[in-house]
């Protein structure tokens, strides 16, 4: 098979000194953007950036270093998701549900560890998958019409409602709130500016990061003002780091199936890692049941996202490198660099440039066998970064949060929101609203809208274009099953933890 | 490669010299992130000013994305409406949305368009399975049954991929336009992608867009809006030849401040010109499908102006503006 002869050659341009010095310092800085609140995968590539062109990196180096860092943001992320309960990044915030209760009784080794593994168990069979599958995966994306994609949002909305809350309706009310700021800024259709009261800052609407990093971080630092800083920012301890075997070894199938299912997730174009996680999440907590104890630390519950979110960064690639669409923010990120640097990601880059292709996958599989290494014996280091004094991290973490979220947008105005949205999810934590539902409405809203009024027009209004495929129609289904059937089988099911808090 | 980051830094500790004491650089804003048109119009011609002695220091390339170039617009309108050392990036983009008063009341007469170098052509794409083989198939089963072809371009409603179409029917004599279907997503391999699949019937976009697609034979041109073929895609016919007087490019080029005086203008046309002449930016033009486009100084300014009044008109009809 040529696909042996085409990694051999990746694995040439991969195994010289310069492209693993990147590598390693890709996964060293990515991990800790990853693990810092508020810097995710698409602002610490985005602020990479820079670095790349100054240091005049050509195409396969500069890919090298960012998607490096992008991996292993992927890592990162969970490990203040489970010491702080604050997700690192976005696709992260599953990982707290478990990861947080589980340090809080005493495991927070453990749950570094498991999800370590997990991590590489979906990143490694990602970017096999992305080896011999792109090609092929890539006529997925000729399956989803907007009709499909609706349903696919329909579906990832209706389910939040059964995991991040024990009350649907403040889960409704929290989506209801993101999908009101989704529509700040131009109207997908006509390109009018709507809601925005004239101000420009707000014509492309709210960003989500600016939301993340508002209701997860500046929120997080009011509760520490209210404290009078008495409370620690490490909520747990962590004294020392073990392997637990027997865990990882009872987690084997969660972490495969939420691989493939994780990666399934990325490679849909839009769909991105967040909701890989999200779905993988779901997955396992309906399979387990009740006895699963999900939600209070349940070793799946940590592992199921983490192998999600890592195979959805590797899945995310394959629409990006095969037809130039991004599967998630990062790769969207990454495409902006790739075409900066006159390569045009589509369905001849395999044939055009294979050295870029397949330097890169090589590079990757190398990249997660580094921050294996680094994820679980080493998550010391990383935990330290995170164990300053709170008076020190917390005032840090904003700081930090606000000069990435500068050099994102490159607006003050951005800054004030940010504190608008720290006041807001201070407030929707007191009333006990959970604050995940807004990022999701913040997120997926735009492209929600988008795909309904897109099948509308193509169907001339007629709703029952909506149901027009076996995938729209079985997607839609499971979203209002998943809707309705939490509510009849609440006195059936143990109520779950609160998301944040 | 320690050597390159050294090189960096002095570069860098220069340049912080030379803007303290001779005149300061050249900056150029691309009004959105890097990777776009904008982008690479600035990086571009930046470089190339620099490379064949236009300007004395490299030209510093600033993104200032938001309201689809909005709030660059907006910025040089009303801070920087004096400096002459600043060029803004544009293209067909910027008077589209000038023309259809989307940049918050800002008008195209606030800043000088100071030219164009090069410009993306126009098509019309169809999936390799398609019933349509010509421009002329498409356009008489679009008057059949408006609604029986969907376009899908990577600009919203009323934006520049919509209009490709619109003004095909209407050279076509087809004045009914408002029933022609149309979604916006985002960019065009997504377009593609729609229209591949079957959602769409049809994709409307520019020649960069779709080289990747047409290359693997997964879409066939039906027609490319330019007024000769293009170099490097001469079997694609154009629309013209086809029986239908369509001319749609998406010019890559440049604004300036409005407040400049006339010989600074005249200055940043004259280099603009330099670099349309150059062997670098040929080579750029070749590497992204770009086909040659020239039009500098007042002869730009007034042809931008024809372009907004046109269409002005075009969007009043479609109902994008009243």
């Amino acid at each position: 098979m040529d696909i042996f002869s085409n990694l051999a050659m990746g694995f040439e341009i991969a195994f010289s000194p310069w492209t693993l010095f990147l590598a390693v310092i890709g996964c060293f800085l990515g991990t800790i953007i990853g693990a810092l609140p508020g810097l995710g995968p698409s602002n610490g590539v985005a602020i990479m950036i820079p670095l790349t062109f100054t240091l005049g990196l050509d195409a396969t180096a500069a890919l090298v270093l960012l998607t490096s860092i992008y991996y292993g943001a992927m890592y990162g992320g969970r490990i203040s998701s489970i010491l702080l309960n604050i997700p690192g990044d976005e696709p992260a915030l599953m990982t707290t549900l478990d990861g947080y209760p589980m340090a809080k009784q005493g495991r927070a080794g453990d749950a570094l560890v498991i999800s370590g593994v997990a991590s590489f168990v979906g990143a490694l069979l990602a970017t096999i998958g992305l080896a011999f599958l792109a090609p092929m995966l890539s006529r997925i994306a000729y399956q989803f019409g907007p009709a499909e994609y609706f349903a696919l949002y329909l579906l990832a909305f209706s389910t939040l409602g059964g995991i991040s809350s024990n009350n649907q309706a403040k889960a409704a009310l929290a989506s209801c709130f993101g999908l009101m700021i989704a529509m700040i800024g131009l109207d997908p259709n006509s390109g009018m500016p709507r809601l925005t009261g004239g101000n420009l800052h707000l014509m492309d609407g709210v960003d989500f990061l600016v939301a993340i990093v508002g209701l997860f971080a500046v929120s997080e630092v009011f509760f520490f003002i209210e404290s009078h800083g008495k409370s620690g920012a490490l909520g747990v301890k962590l004294d020392k780091v073990t392997v637990p075997w027997r865990d990882i070894w009872e987690t084997k199938w969660t972490m495969l199936r939420s691989s493939v299912l994780g990666f399934i997730a990325g490679v849909l174009p839009g769909a991105g890692a967040s909701l890989g996680s999200f779905l993988t999440y779901m997955m396992e907590k309906s399979i387990a049941g009740e006895k699963g104890g999900f939600g209070k630390g349940a070793v799946k519950g940590v592992a199921a996202p983490e192998a999600g979110n890592n195979a959805a960064a590797g899945g995310a690639l394959v629409p990006m490198l095969t037809l130039g669409v991004p599967g998630s923010g990062t790769t969207a990120v990454l495409l902006a660099v790739l075409m900066t640097l006159n390569i045009t990601p589509g369905p001849t880059l395999f044939t055009d440039r294979p050295d870029v292709v397949w330097g890169l996958i090589a590079s990757l599989l190398i990249s997660n066998f580094v921050l294996l290494a680094m994820n679980v014996p080493m998550v010391k280091i990383f935990v330290k970064i995170l164990q300053v004094p709170p008076a020190v991290l917390m005032p840090g973490v904003t700081m930090i949060s606000f000069v990435g979220i500068y050099s994102l947008t490159g607006s003050y105005f951005d800054l004030l929101l940010v504190v608008g949205f720290g006041v807001m999810g201070y407030v929707l934590r007191k009333l006990d609203i959970p604050t995940v539902p807004v990022i999701m409405g913040i997120l997926l809203g735009n492209a929600m809208e988008k795909s309904l009024r897109d099948a509308m027009v193509l169907s001339d209004g007629d709703w029952t274009y909506l149901f027009g495929s076996s995938i729209s129609t079985g997607l839609i289904v499971a979203a209002v099953l998943g809707f309705i059937a939490p509510i009849f089988l609440r006195r059936f099911l143990t109520k779950p933890q609160r998301v944040s808090d | 490669m320690t050597n390159r980051l050294f090189k960096a830094l002095v570069t860098s500790a220069v340049l912080g010299l030379g803007a303290t004491t001779a005149a300061s650089a050249a900056e150029c804003i691309a009004p959105a992130n890097p990777g776009g048109g904008w982008d690479f119009t600035c990086r571009q011609i930046g470089k190339i000013l620099f490379d064949i002695g236009q300007v004395d220091a490299p030209v510093q390339v600033t993104n200032l994305a938001g309201a689809g170039g909005g709030l660059a617009f907006s910025t040089v309108v009303n801070e920087r409406n004096d400096d002459a050392e600043l060029i803004v990036a544009a293209s067909s983009a910027t008077t589209t949305r000038l023309a259809q008063n989307a940049y918050g009341g800002a008008t195209a007469d606030q800043v000088r368009f100071v030219g164009a170098i090069g410009a993306d052509p126009g098509v019309i794409v169809v999936a390799a399975d398609s019933p349509f083989q010509t421009l002329g198939d498409m356009v008489e089963a679009i008057k059949a049954d408006p609604g029986s072809v969907a376009f899908a371009g990577g600009s919203a409603v009323g934006g520049f991929d919509h209009m490709k179409p619109l003004q095909v029917m209407l050279a076509a004599g087809f004045d009914d336009i408002t029933a022609i279907k149309y979604i916006g997503v985002d960019g065009g391999a997504d377009a593609i992608t729609q229209t591949v699949g079957g959602f769409t019937q049809a994709m409307t976009g520019d020649m960069s867009e779709i080289v990747g697609f047409v290359n693997s034979g997964e879409v066939r041109v039906l027609a490319v809006l330019t007024e000769e073929r293009v170099p490097g895609f001469d079997d694609i016919p154009t629309a013209i030849e086809q029986g239908f007087d369509v001319v749609a490019v998406n010019w890559r080029g440049l604004y300036v401040p409005g407040g400049i005086s006339d010989a600074d203008f005249q200055k940043w046309a004259d280099r603009l010109q330099a670099v349309a002449d150059s062997a670098e930016w040929k080579q750029a033009m070749v590497d992204n499908g770009l086909a040659p486009f020239t039009k500098v100084g007042g002869d730009f300014q007034s042809w931008v102006d024809g372009v907004v009044a046109e269409t002005e008109e075009l969007s009043r009809k479609i109902g994008v503006i009243q």
